[in-house]
């Protein structure tokens, strides 16, 4: 295992952080962590890179102790933090070669592994840290955290504040650094990057609600989606919400995400009820749930 | 090696691409030696007096123009009657007013008595009585030569001899103070705020997460401000020797050697105040109120200890700075060696070693 967590309980004073938490994460595997702010995902991440002490559970990272072992966890891994941490008052290269240094190896010597994203902010290579746009600020930090090469690298929620384009590029650098044997624990509050990693833990609250492949969590999913549109769409979400038979309403983009509680009825009642509403360009179509959906059902 | 290099470079780059502690940094010391060095002075220099005779004879006049020609005192203002001694203090120039009796050469002769009244300003106690003092002096020199001929059954005549400032210059005083003042701000309050930095800025969180013990961090926070505090403290010394004309009495590289080692213990101080405050704001109050204020009221700096409450002298003691200016009073003023300072030496650099030793302590190599 690269990250095996048992039974991790964690409070601040008498904030219950996380409790519970066990997961393993396979050697090259990208996980995810996904869930809302204050549901534990950076206190799991501080107590994996060494930086708080579990109260209660234990914890290993690629085979060491997080508690006993952590100067050997400290050579070992890449962390990134979730808020921006590079010295804004040095330049792109001058970071670079720092965290570099620290860590007893020089840019050219890894450079291969890094050079994907390099490429990409080596134009502002002079420029300094601060003065990056949000997405360059991140593929800097990443180039940081991977200098060393790192056996297992931690990401707490990098492409929180980044434009969807820099996010989709983020997310496929993460996808290349799999391939050269990098364990990644990666968390997000953004349910659709999710769907990128090959298993994920839904957490809440500081517990767990499920752990899985993204699909096999979509798939548990127990109702039928159905995808509604309308002319207003205010009007159709008030609507549904005061639908006797209504089990969940969701807003999603320009569609309402609807279940039933009934195991199966007429599409047809449902129009009806809603053109008595008023509402016209009434659309219906059977969707696919996404992890979202099933987010919400498991946070019920 | 390689390593603690490069973090003293990043060191390096953080203190000069900040222009504005930078300026702190050397301009401090230079406007604070200069103004302690000419503005600020208890020295007696053409003090504005005003008198009152009464008497208007020769004798008086003589005593006037003593006192007149004296560079200490300026007759601004005559004045006619008692009543007008009052405003002539509250329009404040005035810092002294002389009252010849009336009949004062009169009441000499007849009855060996003349009477002046010297009426000062005291709301500066300080001023007050030097000019008491100075005006004590000339008249009493004054006496003595009138009284050359005459043989007193016995006298006693005081010989004083200033010694180590003969010529009682106040900014001989100052050098030392201000030598102990920038040094502990520039090494407490900068290192302090430096490593506070990282952690507000959560580049502490990454330090952290890497090869680098805790020790290597400190270290490399504290060597550029030694390096940059050795500048400063040469720089003080050499203005207050060419402008000043402050002399070394004692040996240079004694001076240097202890100047490094209160560095050390100012140091040493701004890493346990680092690991008490969690943000930069904090790490600056704490330096400012915690370390400023007792340096320059407890540490003699201004304020003889000796004549503090006896509360107020015990605890002066805990003050390093107390320590380092009888150290440097001694090496420059008095030109005394080794033999002499051991003492506070030792207290230093047992200050220091507890410093340390509590800051290692409570150094935390985790987020809490």
């Amino acid at each position: 295992m690269s990250i095996s967590l048992s039974n991790i309980c964690k409070s601040y004073k008498k904030v219950k952080a996380v409790q519970n938490i066990s997961f393993d994460v396979n050697p090259g595997e990208l996980f995810g962590l996904i869930g809302p702010d204050g549901a534990g995902k950076t206190t799991i991440f501080r107590i994996l890179t060494t930086l708080l002490i579990p109260d209660e559970g234990t914890a290993t990272v690629a085979g060491f102790d997080v508690v006993k072992d952590y100067k050997a966890i400290r050579k070992s891994v890449g962390y990134m933090p979730g808020r921006f941490s590079l010295y804004q008052d040095l330049t792109v290269e001058e970071n670079l070669t720092f965290f570099a240094t620290i860590f007893r190896t020089t840019i050219e010597e890894n450079y291969d592994l890094i050079e994907d994203i390099y490429v990409q902010i080596e134009p502002f290579k002079d420029r300094r840290a601060g003065k990056l746009s949000g997405g360059m600020k991140q593929k800097l930090a990443l180039c940081c955290a991977l200098i060393h090469k790192p056996k297992v690298l931690f990401l707490d929620e990098p492409t929180t504040g980044v434009d969807p384009v820099s996010r989709k590029e983020f997310w496929e650098m993460l996808k290349r650094l799999q391939k050269k044997e990098i364990t990644i624990l990666v968390s997000t509050p953004y349910m659709d990057e999710a769907a990128l990693c090959d298993r994920i833990a839904l957490i809440q609250d500081g517990e767990i609600l499920d752990i899985d492949t993204p699909e096999a969590i979509v798939s548990k999913f127990p109702k039928t989606i159905y995808n509604l549109g309308a002319n207003n769409m205010y009007k159709l979400i008030q609507s549904l919400q005061s639908y006797e038979h209504k089990y969940s309403v969701f807003p999603f983009g320009e569609f309402v995400h609807y279940t039933d509680k009934r195991d199966s009825f007429e599409v047809a009642n449902l129009i009806s009820y809603l053109e008595k509403a008023g509402l016209t360009d009434i659309s219906v179509e059977v969707g696919q749930p996404n992890i979202e959906d099933a987010f919400m059902e498991l946070a019920k | 090696m390689k390593r603690f290099v490069g973090f003293i470079k990043k060191e390096f780059y953080h203190i000069f691409r900040d222009r504005r502690s930078l300026f702190i940094l050397f301009g401090m010391p230079i406007a604070q030696i200069l103004l302690f060095g000419f503005a600020i002075t208890n020295e007696i220099n053409n003090v504005d007096i005003a008198i009152l005779d009464h008497s208007k004879d020769a004798t008086t006049e003589e005593i006037i123009n003593k006192i007149s020609a004296s560079k200490y005192f300026t007759i601004k203002q005559i004045i006619a009657r008692e009543a007008e001694i009052e405003t002539a203090f509250k329009k404040g120039k005035i810092k002294a007013v002389l009252n010849f009796e009336k009949d004062f050469s009169k009441n000499l002769i007849k009855d060996q008595k003349g009477i002046i009244q010297i009426i000062t300003d005291a709301t500066n106690p300080n001023t007050a009585n030097s000019i008491t003092n100075y005006i004590n002096s000339i008249l009493q020199n004054y006496q003595q030569s009138k009284n050359k001929d005459i043989v007193m059954e016995y006298q006693i005549i005081p010989q004083t001899r200033m010694v180590y400032n003969p010529e009682l210059k106040s900014v001989f005083m100052f050098v030392p103070g201000v030598m102990t003042i920038i040094l502990m701000l520039v090494s407490a309050m900068m290192t302090s705020i430096s490593i506070t930095r990282e952690k507000e800025l959560g580049t502490m969180e990454i330090l952290l997460v890497s090869p680098l013990k805790p020790f290597q961090v400190i270290i490399g926070k504290v060597v550029p401000y030694i390096f940059l505090s050795v500048i400063n403290a040469t720089v003080i010394v050499l203005l207050s020797i060419f402008i000043f004309k402050t002399p070394v009495q004692g040996s240079l590289f004694l001076l240097g050697a202890e100047s490094v080692l209160f560095i050390i213990t100012s140091l040493a101080l701004g890493i346990l105040i680092s690991t008490i405050a969690e943000t930069q704001q904090a790490a600056m109050m704490i330096s400012l109120m915690g370390l400023m204020l007792p340096v320059i009221l407890l540490s003699g700096f201004i304020f003889p200890i000796s004549s503090m409450p006896v509360p107020l002298q015990i605890i002066s003691n805990i003050i390093p700075a107390k320590w380092f200016i009888i150290i440097i009073k001694g090496i420059m003023l008095k030109g005394v060696g080794m033999i002499y300072i051991w003492k506070e030496t030792l207290i230093l650099i047992g200050m220091t070693l507890f410093f340390i030793g509590l800051s290692v302590k409570k150094y935390k190599i985790r987020l809490e």
